[in-house]
């Protein structure tokens, strides 16, 4: 019994895929996740700002991120953007990288303003009403209390990122997705294979969605 | 202490204050009563320039606010405000809800704060509630954090907005004591207020207000004992 698991091809495609597979899916995703934090914080602030031509460029690019597919984004950042269009050629693991930072990015941005709105307009009415000057009530009061309620939806969204990563799986990045895919195209294993890829997924989501919830309970947000 | 001349206040097409006259000598209680949606908000916030105003003037103890060279971070931290949502700062205890805005605007010593601050919450009955979250306190107790915040910056002015209209009805007695004694140190004080006791006990003087003007002003007992305007006599009729 114990020699016919050890045999089958959920060890074996584990095996295949583990530690590689998933050493590179979450790689990506801290990669792409601290650039999109980058990408996300300047964005955000842009949207928050009263000026059209910071406020516009930030929008089209939330819109255009959002409303566009990963994938597509994903083929034309590698294959679309050719050496005879931009002088040089992105490598995929840089366009996942880059794939990630944008999507995570736009997304973050509209945390950040979504947040900064939440917070009730009678908080920044006071601290003016109390003297203090637009940017220390924007520091003092705002921010530090948009910030606790940014850390929920930013955990969400390291999960959803997490996954997307599957998604490079198209340009052949080695991946926990893209390895079982190698692995049960030789042994024609897709139903045990592709059980053992989302379990490998589930073991970083479950335990990071079980987390997010009780910082949720303890931040109270 | 305060003069309006001829306030006008729009919110893009629809006019909220059409003509406001009104006067406040130093330390004077002045109440504000009228029914919900006359102004009277807009009114007040006007007078810490929360509102910008659409025309007209204010001058607080000298000062022009509606002259566009004013410094309006120096006007606010004289006249002081208190909302009907308290809104006290979730994430600050209440010892540093009061003495963020001394620190920062007024340059004191974190020291030097924190005692004056003790000072006040001992004076609004609240001296054991200095090192908790805003969160544990009831209504009444966050409106009396939330005025001892207001005179954290000794203002020279100080203004309500319904401070009770949030609180249940046991809760409403202790602010409104506060509020007294307030009065009876000589603090100027405009009060948007439904207390019509209050009013009648505390205010030196009360105005009516109805569709963005003063409909009627007297003393107290002008107002609720013999008012002239058919409005006055309709909304009085209501309420007591
Ligand atoms: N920021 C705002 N934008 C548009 N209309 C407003 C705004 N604030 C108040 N109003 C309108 O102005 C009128 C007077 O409001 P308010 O001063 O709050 O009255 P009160 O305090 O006497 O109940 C209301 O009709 C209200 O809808
Ligand atoms: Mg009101």
């Amino acid at each position: 019994m114990f020699d016919a698991i050890m045999d089958s091809h959920y060890i074996r495609s584990f095996q295949a895929i583990f530690p590689e597979g998933l050493i590179l899916t979450i790689g990506i995703t801290l990669a792409g996740l601290f650039f999109g934090f980058i990408i996300g914080a300047i964005v955000g602030l842009g949207r928050l700002s009263k000026k059209k031509i910071i406020n516009l460029p930030s929008l089209w690019f939330v819109e255009i991120v959002r409303g566009t597919p990963m994938l597509a984004q994903i083929l034309f950042i590698y294959s679309g953007l050719t050496e005879d269009i931009i002088g040089f050629n992105i490598g995929a693991l840089p366009t996942a990288i880059i794939a990630i930072a944008i999507n995570a990015g736009a997304y973050i941005a509209e945390i950040v303003r979504g947040t900064v709105h939440s917070i009730d307009k009678g908080q920044r009415e006071a601290g003016r009403a109390l003297g203090l000057s637009e940017r220390e009530t924007m520091r003092l009061i705002v921010w530090p209390q948009a910030f606790k309620r940014m850390i929920p939806p930013l955990g969400n969204q390291f999960v959803i990122s997490l996954k997307d990563t599957s998604l490079f799986s198209v340009i052949a990045i080695g991946e926990l997705l893209y390895l079982g895919k190698q692995y049960y195209n030789i042994t024609y294993s897709p139903f045990q294979t592709l059980i053992v890829v989302c379990f490998l997924y589930l073991c970083i989501t479950i335990p990071a969605s079980f987390f997010l919830r009780r910082l949720e309970r303890k931040l109270d947000v | 202490m305060i003069t309006v001349k001829d306030l006008h206040k729009s919110f893009g097409k629809t006019e909220v204050l059409k003509g406001i006259d009104a006067k406040v000598e130093e330390s004077e209680v002045v109440c504000v009563i009228g029914p919900s949606g006359s102004g009277k908000s807009t009114f007040l916030r006007c007078l810490n320039l929360l509102e910008e105003v659409t025309s007209g003037e204010i001058e607080i103890d000298g000062d022009v606010l509606t002259d566009p060279k004013v410094d309006i971070n120096a006007v606010r931290s004289q006249v002081g405000m208190v909302f009907q949502h308290f809104n006290l700062f979730p994430h600050k205890t209440v010892l540093e809800n009061i003495s963020l805005a001394p620190i920062k605007v007024k340059g004191l010593s974190k020291s030097e704060a924190d005692k004056e601050g003790q000072a006040l919450l001992d004076k609004v009955g609240l001296g054991d509630k200095a090192n908790v979250y805003p969160e544990s306190l009831s209504g009444g107790q966050k409106q009396r954090v939330a005025i001892a915040r207001s005179l954290a910056m000794n203002p020279k002015v100080m203004l309500f907005d319904e401070p009770t209209s949030a609180l249940d009805p046991e809760l409403v007695g202790d602010v409104l004591q506060v509020m007294k004694d307030l009065a009876v140190e000589g603090m100027t004080m405009v009060v948007v207020t439904h207390e019509m006791g209050f009013a009648r006990e505390v205010g030196d003087r009360v105005l009516f207000m109805d569709e963005g003007i003063i409909m009627e002003e007297g003393s107290p007992s002008q107002i609720f004992d013999d008012p002239q305007n058919p409005r006055t006599q309709s909304f009085l009729s209501k309420i007591l």
